[in-house]
């Protein structure tokens, strides 16, 4: 038998462009990964059994819960948290992503703590759209559908959406 | 809330994995794990030794032909939804994989993954028994075939024990003259239903109901495929009484009640989605009757 069975690893992840590597115990969740191995605590875990969202992030592009993934799994994947959607000015400032400037034009969010899984979710969702048109209600629901908020009522956070379809078409 | 201590395999072959599940005591598969990783989360369940098979290859191919639809064991629910061939030779699959979960769990969560989980609250389960299915099984000893009848043993187990891996499930194309469709309740859309139905209706060439056939999801312990042409047989498809096919099915289930819903109320549903889903497969059968 050739497969070794291991208790701990160590990976190399790429996270939010830059490649990282931790040491861990193989049932360490990529979201306790994230957060205690990486130190990149934007990534909030709420439930930890799938159901909330706001631990999601994106793996090679497609939003994951990282509460459902083990860390050993996602090595040699490219992992973005919410810490990678801003970008990088010419003046070593930070431009925030479409969909942060619409949460926070909307006002979005109350206390924070499910809009880590809720930025990524939607930014993913809006980028992967291929539809000319403005963004439906229906299509709203079912990206922003597996995400809990406690705060809002979710009617903002379905503005924001719409909003930041309309900038990321403007942008296009 | 975290998984106990197990230790970790992820085999590049077929053979390397069904050699650490033969040579392992306690380990268990795991594919998309959405299922899985919450079981380990909450403690009600602490393998020794997963075998991780996402790095075998040959696993995720969807392959349609005119007798079905072959799904891979590392095939996820989001590329099943979204195959276009499949979709034309079995509609059920995207009918029924639009209802599973939230799109993140379906970019990770694996179908046949869904199906070895034997969870009677899965969609792919009863589509699986719907369609008349089967699993292939691959052990140390070789490869065999199960249909769903001998799969489905209990909620959270099947008929494969001991060292073997899912690598396949089988769902026998739409006969001909045929419709489908599926529709759930749920409290949220994309949370476990509350009560699913799935539905074939077929046609005779006189646009007559021949046949009239249901499963449901979170009723019953197990998939079971309840047969209703007695109530609709031989009526012109417009006018068949489909709430008489919706009764009968109440009469036909035995579902259980919990903290979402009591057995009266999901008996109710099971014939308010019969009666629904029945008249939406037949109006689409009617449009392949010339």
């Amino acid at each position: 038998m050739t497969t070794s069975v291991d208790a701990e690893r160590t990976i190399t992840v790429t996270v939010n462009g830059v490649p990282r590597q931790a040491t861990v115990p193989v049932r360490r969740l990529l979201s306790d990964a994230l957060r205690h191995d990486l130190g990149l605590t934007g990534t909030h875990v709420g439930c930890e059994h799938g159901v909330c969202g706001a631990c999601t992030v994106l793996v090679d592009g497609a939003p994951v819960r990282s509460c459902l993934l083990l860390a050993v799994q996602v090595d040699g994947a490219s992992v973005t948290t919410v810490e990678g959607l801003a970008r990088e000015d010419q003046q070593g400032g930070q431009v925030l992503h479409p969909v942060q400037e619409a949460f926070r034009e909307c006002h979005a969010l109350q206390c924070g703590f499910c809009t880590p899984g809720f930025l990524v979710t939607i930014a993913a969702g809006l980028e992967a759209r291929d539809a000319d048109g403005p963004i439906t209600d229906e299509e709203v629901e079912e990206i922003v559908g597996g995400n809990l908020c406690r705060c809002t009522g979710y009617a903002n956070i379905k503005k924001a959406v719409h909003h930041a379809d309309a900038a990321m078409r403007d942008a296009r | 809330m975290k998984p106990a201590p197990f230790r970790y395999a992820d085999p590049r072959s077929l053979d390397e994995a069904l050699a650490v599940l033969s040579a392992e005591e306690g380990a268990k598969v795991l594919a998309g794990g959405q299922s899985l990783l919450p079981l380990l989360s909450m403690r009600l369940a602490a393998p020794a030794v997963l075998v991780d098979i996402n790095r075998v290859p040959g696993l995720d191919a969807v392959e349609a032909t005119g007798d079905g639809v072959r799904v891979g064991a590392l095939v996820r629910h989001d590329a099943l939804l979204r195959d276009a061939a499949a979709a034309r030779v079995q509609p059920l699959l995207a009918r029924a994989t639009a209802n599973v979960a939230h799109p993140a769990i379906r970019n990770r969560g694996t179908t046949v993954g869904s199906i070895a989980h034997a969870d009677p609250s899965g969609e792919m389960t009863s589509v699986l028994a719907l369609t008349d299915g089967s699993v292939t099984v691959a052990t140390p000893e070789g490869t065999g075939t199960v249909g769903w009848r001998d799969l489905f043993v209990g909620p959270l187990e099947t008929s494969v024990t001991g060292p073997a891996v899912v690598t396949s499930a089988f769902f026998p194309a739409l006969p001909e003259r045929s419709g489908t469709a599926f529709a759930e309740v749920a409290r949220r859309k994309g949370d476990y239903a509350v009560c699913g139905a799935g539905v074939v209706v077929t046609l005779d060439a006189d646009r007559r109901v021949s046949a009239a056939r249901a499963a449901y999801v979170s009723v019953g312990l197990v998939p079971e495929v309840h047969d209703l042409t007695d109530a609709v047989a031989g009526a012109p498809a417009e006018e068949a009484d489909w709430a008489a096919a919706g009764a009968l099915a109440r009469s036909l289930v035995e579902p259980d009640g919990d903290i979402h819903a009591s057995a009266d109320y999901r008996r109710l549903l099971v014939g308010v989605l019969t009666e629904r889903t029945l008249a939406s497969a037949a109006a689409e059968a009617l449009g392949k009757v010339a």
